[in-house]
C-alpha cells in the first residue's frame, strides 16, 4: 500500500484549497494517520470515532439487508400470492429502489458536511456515515429520490451544523430528516400508498390492493391482518429498515456487546413502552367500543414489534450526542421515550406511530434531566463542604 | 555542594530547589519568557553534601522542622493538593498522605525502593507526624513491608485493584475528600526516606530507585539514580535502536525526552515505547484482531489473552466529545469526568469547583485519555484549568 500512501502524497493539495478537505478526507479514509501522540499518554487505545461509526453500520448490516429481502417481497406478493421471502428476485427488487436511496443521501449529506469542514477549517466528521444510513432505513421505500434529498439537506444544515457540527448537535440528525420529510410531505410519508414499492401500479393492477401498515390498520379499523410473529420476523410493510424486530435485535446485540450502544436506553426504553402499553390495557376495559378501544387493548409486547418501536430505541434513542449524557439520566431519558412513544402513536390522530416525535422530544429535554443528575453530585459535595 | 540552592520559587523565595550534586553550572537555559528551562551542573568526581545539621524530630517543633525542611531544598518534594503542586509552607493541612504504591504500568517495586532504606524512611515518618494532626501511608493489598508495621502514629489504608487505584487522588477521595479551601500534602514512600536521611545526616540525599522499562529497552531494571541525571549515562548501551521514544516518567502521564536530556525531578522511572508513526492502511475498517482496544470494536476481543506490543500512534484524530459514559470506566471518582471536562474548556471556574476540581489532578484522567474516542487532549485541558484555577485562588 506503500505506492498508494505515496501518491496521495505527491497529489496533496495546498493547505487553503477546498480540494484539501476532499483529499484530507479520502486519506484519513484509506490510511489510519501515521500520527504519533504529543501530550499525555503515550499510548492510545486503538478506537476512533471513525470505527465507531463503522460498528454501527455493520449492526445496521441485518435491518438492511433483510430490509431489501422485505422490500421485494412486499411488491411481488401481490403479483404471485404464494411468494416465498428469501430470493433473488426479493433481493434485486430491493436493492434496485434502496441503493439510490442511500446513494443520494451520502451525496447530499457529505457534500454539505465537507462544505463545511473547508469553511470552519476542520476535518471532514464521522457521524454522517451512520446518519446517512439511518435516513433511508427510516423512509418509506416509495418516496421520491429528490425528497430525500432535501430532508437530508436540511438535517444536515439545521439539524447539526447550525449548532457546530458533529458532538454539538441538540437532535438527532436522523430523526431530524425524517420529521421534515414529514411535516413537509405528508403524503408520501404517511397513509396506505407508500410502504410498498410501486403501490400506484400495484394499486391498477391488483384488485383489493392494500398497502396500509399494521398500525395503519389499527387505527382505522381497530385490528389488523399480520400476527405479532410475522411482526417479529418482520415479514409486514414498513419503513425499510424497520419492520424485522430479529434484524433489529442481531444488530442491538452487537452494538452491546462492542461497547458503541447504550443498554441502559434500550432497555429502559422497552420498559416504558410496555409500561404505557399496560396502563392503555387496563383503562381500555372501561371504554365505550370503538377503534380507540380496540388500540388501547393492543397487548404492551405487540407494541415491540410493530411500526418502529425495535428501530427506533435500538438505533435511534441511543444516539450518544442526542440523548442524555449521564448514566443515570439514560435510565430516565430512555423510560420516558418508551412512555412518550406508545401515548403518541395510540392518542396520534393523523398518524399513528410516535417514536419519532417522542425521541426528538426527548432530545431537547436531555439536558434539562443531566442537570438535575449532575446538580445532585454538586450538593452532595456542597453538603460535605458543610459538615 | 550537593543540597544548596539552584533556585527558588517565584511566588514564594523559601522554596528552594536543591542542587543533587556538588559541582559547577555550565548552562543555564531560558525559553519563553525568559522561564527557566533547565540548568546543567558539571558534577565534581566526589559528591559533597552541604551540612545542614543533624536533629532528632521530636526535640524540634513544627516551625523548626519546616525551617529546616525549606532551608535544605527537600522540601521542593512535598506537594500539595489541591492543584497538584508543590505544597506551601505557611498552609495548615488537614492530612498529609504518604503513598506507597505507585499502580502505574512498570512502576518500581516498593520493596526495592525501600530496600536498606528503613532506618530513613522511620525517621521520615516521624518528621511527617509533626506536620499536621494526620498521616495517612497507603498501601496496595498485599504489598506490606515489616517495616510499615512498626509504624506509630499513622493510618494505614490498603488498596487493591488495577491502575488508578494507587492515584493520591483516589486514596484522598476515599479517606478524607477535600472541600474547598482545604488542603492536604502528598509525599511519596521514597521522598520520605530523604526527609528520614535530611535529619538523620544532616545532608540532603536525593537519590532514588527508578524503573528502566518498556519495549525499547534491552534489559528492564530497577537502578539507583539522582533526579536530573543525564539520560546519556543511564541509556548506554540499553537503547539503540531508531525509532524509540524515550518517556521521562510512566507511559500514561510521563514527559516525552530526548536522549540527551535528563530524568525529571518528579519521577521514578524511565519507560521507552516504539513510534508509531506508520500510516494504517483502512486501519479504521479491517477486523483489527492484532489492534488493542477496551471496546470491543475491533475483532481483537476474540484472542483475550493476547499480548500487545504497544506503540505511540494516535489510532485517528481528534474529534469533538461524541461518546458518553465511556470514561466511567476507568475513572473511579464520584465526579463526572465528561460534565467537569466541559466546564474547563469554557474556562467555567464556578462550575469547575462544583464539580470537584480540586479533587483531581491530570494523572487521574491519564486513562480516560487512553481510551478517548474522540483522541481529545485530556491531561493538558486538565493542568490549564488547575493553573487557571490556582492563579484566581492564589
Amino acid at each position: 500500500m506503500k505506492f498508494l500512501h505515496n501518491f496521495l502524497e505527491k497529489i496533496r493539495p495546498a493547505e487553503t484549497s477546498p480540494m484539501y478537505t476532499l483529499h484530507n478526507a479520502i486519506e484519513t479514509f484509506l490510511f489510519v494517520p501515521g500520527h504519533t501522540t504529543h501530550s499525555g499518554a503515550h499510548v492510545r487505545d486503538a478506537i476512533d470515532l471513525k470505527r465507531t461509526m463503522f460498528t454501527v453500520i455493520i449492526a445496521l448490516l441485518p435491518a438492511l439487508v433483510f430490509g431489501m429481502f422485505n422490500a421485494g417481497y412486499q411488491h411481488y406478493r401481490w403479483l404471485s400470492p404464494d411468494l416465498a421471502f428469501w430470493t433473488m428476485d426479493n433481493l434485486m427488487y430491493g436493492a434496485m429502489r434502496i441503493m439510490p436511496m442511500i446513494a443520494v443521501t451520502y451525496i447530499a449529506g457529505l457534500s454539505i458536511e465537507i462544505y463545511f469542514a473547508y469553511s470552519n477549517k476542520h476535518a471532514v466528521n464521522e457521524g454522517f456515515l451512520v446518519s446517512g444510513m439511518l435516513i433511508p432505513l427510516i423512509m418509506p421505500i416509495d418516496i421520491p429520490l429528490w425528497m430525500v434529498a432535501i430532508s437530508t439537506a436540511f438535517a444536515v444544515l439545521f439539524g447539526k451544523e447550525v449548532f457546530g457540527g458533529t458532538g454539538m448537535n441538540v437532535l438527532n440528525p436522523a430523526l431530524t430528516a425524517r420529521a421534515f420529510a414529514f411535516f413537509a410531505y405528508p403524503t408520501y410519508m404517511s397513509g396506505d400508498k407508500v410502504w410498498i414499492g410501486d403501490s400506484a401500479d400495484l394499486a391498477q393492477k391488483v384488485d383489493g390492493f392494500s398497502g396500509a401498515t399494521a398500525l395503519g390498520q389499527y387505527a382505522t379499523t381497530g385490528t389488523t391482518s399480520y400476527s405479532a410473529w410475522d411482526a417479529f420476523l418482520g415479514f409486514i410493510p414498513g419503513s425499510i429498515g424497520e419492520t424485522s424486530a430479529v434484524a433489529i435485535l442481531i444488530g442491538a446485540a452487537y452494538l452491546i456487546y462492542s461497547g458503541v450502544g447504550s443498554w441502559k436506553i434500550m432497555l429502559s426504553g422497552a420498559l416504558g413502552a410496555l409500561t404505557m402499553a399496560f396502563i392503555f390495557n387496563s383503562v381500555s376495559g372501561s371504554m365505550d367500543p370503538g377503534p380507540m378501544k380496540e388500540y388501547m387493548s393492543i397487548p404492551p409486547h405487540f407494541h415491540l414489534v410493530f411500526g418502529s418501536a425495535a428501530f427506533a430505541l435500538v438505533f435511534m434513542a441511543t444516539d450518544p450526542v442526542s440523548a442524555a449524557h449521564t448514566e443515570t439520566g439514560k435510565w430516565i431519558y430512555g423510560f420516558m421515550i418508551g412512555i412518550l412513544g406508545i401515548l403518541i402513536r395510540v392518542f396520534n390522530p393523523a398518524y399513528p406511530e410516535g417514536w419519532m416525535l417522542a425521541i426528538l422530544l426527548m432530545n431537547t429535554l436531555a439536558p434539562l434531566v443531566d442537570y438535575y443528575v449532575v446538580d445532585s453530585n454538586i450538593q452532595k459535595r456542597l453538603k460535605r463542604a458543610k459538615a | 555542594m550537593a543540597g544548596d540552592a539552584v533556585f527558588y520559587a517565584k511566588a514564594d523565595p523559601s522554596v528552594l530547589v536543591p542542587s543533587p550534586v556538588s559541582g559547577i553550572v555550565a548552562r543555564v537555559v531560558r525559553g519563553e519568557k525568559r522561564v527557566l528551562q533547565f540548568v546543567e551542573i558539571a558534577p565534581d568526581a566526589v559528591n559533597e553534601y552541604r551540612d545542614f545539621g543533624a536533629a532528632k524530630p521530636s526535640d524540634l517543633d513544627r516551625a523548626q522542622i519546616l525551617e529546616k525542611l525549606k532551608a535544605s531544598g527537600v522540601w521542593s518534594l512535598v506537594q500539595m493538593r489541591p492543584y497538584g503542586v508543590v505544597a506551601k509552607p505557611g498552609d495548615q493541612p488537614k492530612a498529609v498522605f504518604i503513598n506507597s504504591m505507585d499502580t502505574a504500568p512498570h512502576a518500581p517495586h516498593i520493596d526495592v525502593q525501600l530496600a536498606g532504606r528503613e532506618q530513613s524512611f522511620l525517621e521520615g515518618m516521624e518528621v511527617v507526624k509533626r506536620l499536621s494532626d494526620r498521616t495517612v501511608l497507603t498501601v496496595r493489598e498485599g504489598r506490606s513491608l515489616p517495616v510499615f508495621e512498626s509504624l506509630n502514629g499513622v493510618e494505614i489504608h490498603l488498596f487493591s485493584g488495577p491502575h488508578p487505584s494507587g492515584n493520591a487522588s483516589l486514596h484522598i477521595q476515599q479517606i478524607s475528600p477535600l472541600n474547598k479551601s482545604e488542603v492536604i500534602w502528598t509525599l511519596t514512600a521514597q521522598d520520605v526516606c530523604v526527609l528520614g536521611e535530611l535529619f538523620l545526616t544532616g545532608t540532603c540525599r536525593l537519590e532514588r530507585v527508578i524503573s528502566l522499562t518498556g519495549s525499547g529497552v534491552r534489559e528492564p531494571k530497577h537502578i539507583k539514580v539522582l533526579p536530573g541525571s543525564a539520560l546519556s549515562g543511564i541509556l548506554a548501551n540499553q537503547v539503540e535502536a531508531d525509532g524509540i521514544r524515550i518517556i521521562s516518567g510512566n507511559v500514561l502521564t510521563g514527559v516525552h525526552v530526548a536522549k540527551q536530556d535528563a530524568l525529571h525531578y518528579y519521577h521514578h522511572q524511565i519507560a521507552t515505547l516504539p513510534e508509531g508513526d506508520q500510516p494504517d492502511f483502512l486501519g479504521w475498517l479491517l477486523p483489527g484482531f492484532g489492534k488493542f482496544s477496551l471496546s470491543r470494536t475491533f475483532f481483537s476481543w476474540l484472542t483475550p489473552s493476547k499480548t500487545f506490543a504497544l506503540d505511540t500512534n494516535m489510532h485517528g484524530e481528534q474529534r469533538n466529545f461524541v461518546m458518553t459514559g465511556q470514561y466511567d470506566r476507568v475513572f473511579p471518582f464520584d465526579i463526572y469526568p465528561l460534565q467537569l471536562l466541559k466546564a474547563m474548556w469554557a474556562s467555567d471556574i464556578d462550575k469547575m469547583e462544583q464539580l470537584g476540581i480540586y479533587e483531581v489532578v491530570e494523572e487521574d484522567f491519564a486513562l480516560c485519555e487512553v481510551i478517548c474516542t474522540s483522541k481529545q487532549p485530556l491531561q493538558e485541558l486538565v493542568r490549564e484549568a488547575l493553573d487557571t484555577v490556582y492563579t484566581e485562588m492564589n
